[in-house]
């Protein structure tokens, strides 16, 4: 009875082991197909020359790369500080109460809506009613409203790990809230609301749907020179390089297109680890 | 008479303390507005398309062809049915390979195996889905054509697997989170009683887990229903009705992302797309509702 018992549990183990494994395969095949793919691709040239449209051999990506980082810069100044002072106030002064309750539940359900919405709201709100046309700051904004909720969350998180301590230490010694928040709470949180902000933009820099509808183009003979210029981005790109491109090489430029925007977001995504395992080695409460 | 400092007046201290107050509370209704704006701009706009296509119609009617030259179609339960379709063929492979993936790494998994795996998972979650879309068509829907021998591989089965993979981190991640919370005592007792851990697991924390697990699930079921770009490159794009997995789909997300660039502003088309943004809302909408409401009942009963 027992040893059937075993069995059992031996069997199902492993099936759950096998589980877990695939989900680890998964990324290791995207992430070599990729690499393998398109690393042929990737040359000075490549990374660093102007896209040529007609014979895409001759060109490079350079404008998409810019216009990806661009993108990031323009969600990081809008969405972060917007994110962090709504995680103050949501963890350090309100009250549970209704308001409280509909601001966090508007939040977690932003969290769900689908980046096409999202999209359509960025070209009714940003496009059409704030006339600013299809460009790099409606996209920015529209994408700044889509990481919002993620970068409120994770500053959250990061002000809770703060001892109640810290914040009654402070005010025995008579510091008023805002001086405690200020020298005893934000100091200690600031890495980790880094680490979310860096994740959350890593993310809107591989958003694609969004920004087709309301600002990217596949072509531009010149580089964005304001906020209010359309712009080329890396997403859209390897979308149009993939699917509707008539060029024989389209799809090894798409995939050289992939590997330059993954190694972008991974490398944020590194950087974001590393920040956040510092913090856990020189956390000491 | 008492003397303060400048700085320190305590009616000037009051007076910066309160104001920094509100400032922050005036910045937190930010979400707020975006989301009352989001599902406002949907209803209004969305809700002229009504005046001329019966919301009936627009539900029910399985023709959608806004660009008709003599009598364009509004009927989007086509675009309805590949939504579903490549919605519930992700769940059906994400939700066993995530859950077993959850129980491994939170009951049986080794403290050093289970840290390498999750930020594995993680990066899964990080990896654009535009660029999953890229691997779904040069690589995985040839491979489907031809074990299926079909003429090509973009159909709702494809875009099922691509979503599948994109909806797992979710699953796994949220899944794990709830098992992990669970009391101690819950397994221990299990222990004591001489069960196995395989019966531990199926009888002592897999009930307890359920409505959480089912939460995870509905959040994924949530992102199924969004996703556009890897759908938009595998699903086949068709807007005729489905009748099988091997037929390609458009699903909502994939047709508003294609026809909104060529539509004109204010036209019947324009409000037509918005009106499909506000199914789509209100279908996520409602299922993250459920799903937050269950994971919080879930977090009052076992917070002891």
């Amino acid at each position: 009875m027992l040893l059937n018992q075993k069995a059992k549990q031996a069997v199902y183990f492993s099936l759950f082991r096998a589980a877990a494994i695939f989900s680890v395969l998964i990324l290791l095949f995207v992430l070599m197909f990729i690499m393998k793919e398109g690393a042929g691709i990737i040359s000075i040239k490549f990374l660093t020359s102007m896209w040529s449209h007609m014979d895409i051999t001759q060109g490079g990506i350079l404008p998409a790369i810019i216009g990806t980082l661009l993108l990031g810069i323009g969600v990081a100044v809008v969405s972060v500080p917007i994110g962090i002072c709504t995680a103050i106030y949501l963890n350090e002064y309100a009250k549970d109460n209704l308001f409280t309750r509909i601001i966090k539940l508007a939040i977690r359900n932003l969290a769900g809506v689908p980046s096409v919405v999202y999209g359509l709201f960025g070209i009714a709100v940003f496009v059409l009613l704030l006339n600013l046309n299809t460009s790099l700051v409606a996209a920015s904004l529209t994408l700044s409203c889509m990481t919002l909720p993620w970068i409120i969350t994770t500053s959250e998180e990061a002000l809770k790990t703060v001892p109640l301590s810290f914040r009654e230490g402070s005010y025995a010694l008579g510091a008023t809230k805002w001086q405690t928040i200020r020298r005893n709470v934000l100091p200690h949180s600031l890495s980790g609301m880094m680490t979310g902000a860096i994740l959350g933009v890593s993310r809107a820099m591989g958003e694609t749907a969004p920004i087709i509808m309301v600002g990217a183009t596949f072509f531009m003979s010149y580089l964005p020179t304001s906020v209010f210029d359309k712009f080329m981005a890396l997403p859209y790109h390897l979308y149009i390089l993939a699917t509707q491109h008539s060029s024989p090489y389209a799809h090894e430029y798409a995939l050289g297109t992939a590997l330059v925007l993954i190694i972008m977001v991974f490398m944020l995504n590194l950087i974001a680890f590393i920040i956040r395992y510092r913090l856990r080695k020189k956390k000491d409460w | 008479m008492t003397h303060y400092w400048p700085g320190s007046n305590p009616r000037s201290r009051d007076i910066k303390e309160k104001s920094i107050k509100y400032f922050f509370s005036i910045i937190s209704i930010t979400a707020l507005v975006i989301l009352l704006g989001i599902f406002i701009f949907l209803l209004v706009t969305g809700s002229k398309t009504f005046s001329e296509v019966s919301l009936l119609d627009f539900l029910s009617g399985s023709d959608w062809n806004p660009t008709a030259y003599s009598t364009p179609k509004y009927g989007i339960l086509s675009l309805i049915v590949g939504t579903l379709m490549v919605t519930f063929g992700a769940l059906a492979i994400a939700i066993p390979i995530g859950i077993a993936s959850a129980i491994y790494l939170a009951e049986i998994a080794k403290p050093k195996v289970r840290e390498a795996i999750k930020p594995v998972v993680e990066m899964i979650a990080g990896i654009p889905s535009v660029v999953l879309g890229l691997i779904g068509l040069l690589v995985l829907s040839p491979l489907i054509a031809r074990i299926f021998s079909l003429s090509h591989g973009l159909n709702a089965l494809t875009a099922s697997i691509v979503v599948a993979v994109m909806i797992l981190p979710t699953i796994i991640s949220i899944s794990e989170d709830v098992l992990t919370s669970l009391p101690k005592d819950f397994r221990e007792a299990s222990l004591a009683l001489g069960s196995t851990k395989w019966q531990m697991i199926r009888m002592a924390l897999l009930p307890p887990a359920l409505s959480g697990i089912v939460a995870a699930i509905m959040l994924g079921l949530g992102r199924a229903v969004g996703e556009t770009m890897a759908v938009l490159m595998v699903a086949g794009n068709s807007r005729a009705m489905p009748h099988s997995f091997f037929d390609p789909v458009r699903p909502m997300t994939a047709n508003i992302a294609i026809e909104i660039k060529e539509v004109v502003q204010g036209s019947l088309h324009y409000n037509s797309l918005f009106a499909i943004g506000l199914v789509l809302f209100i279908l996520t909408f409602l299922v993250n509702l459920i799903s937050d409401l269950i994971l919080e009942r879930q977090s009052r009963r076992y917070k002891w």
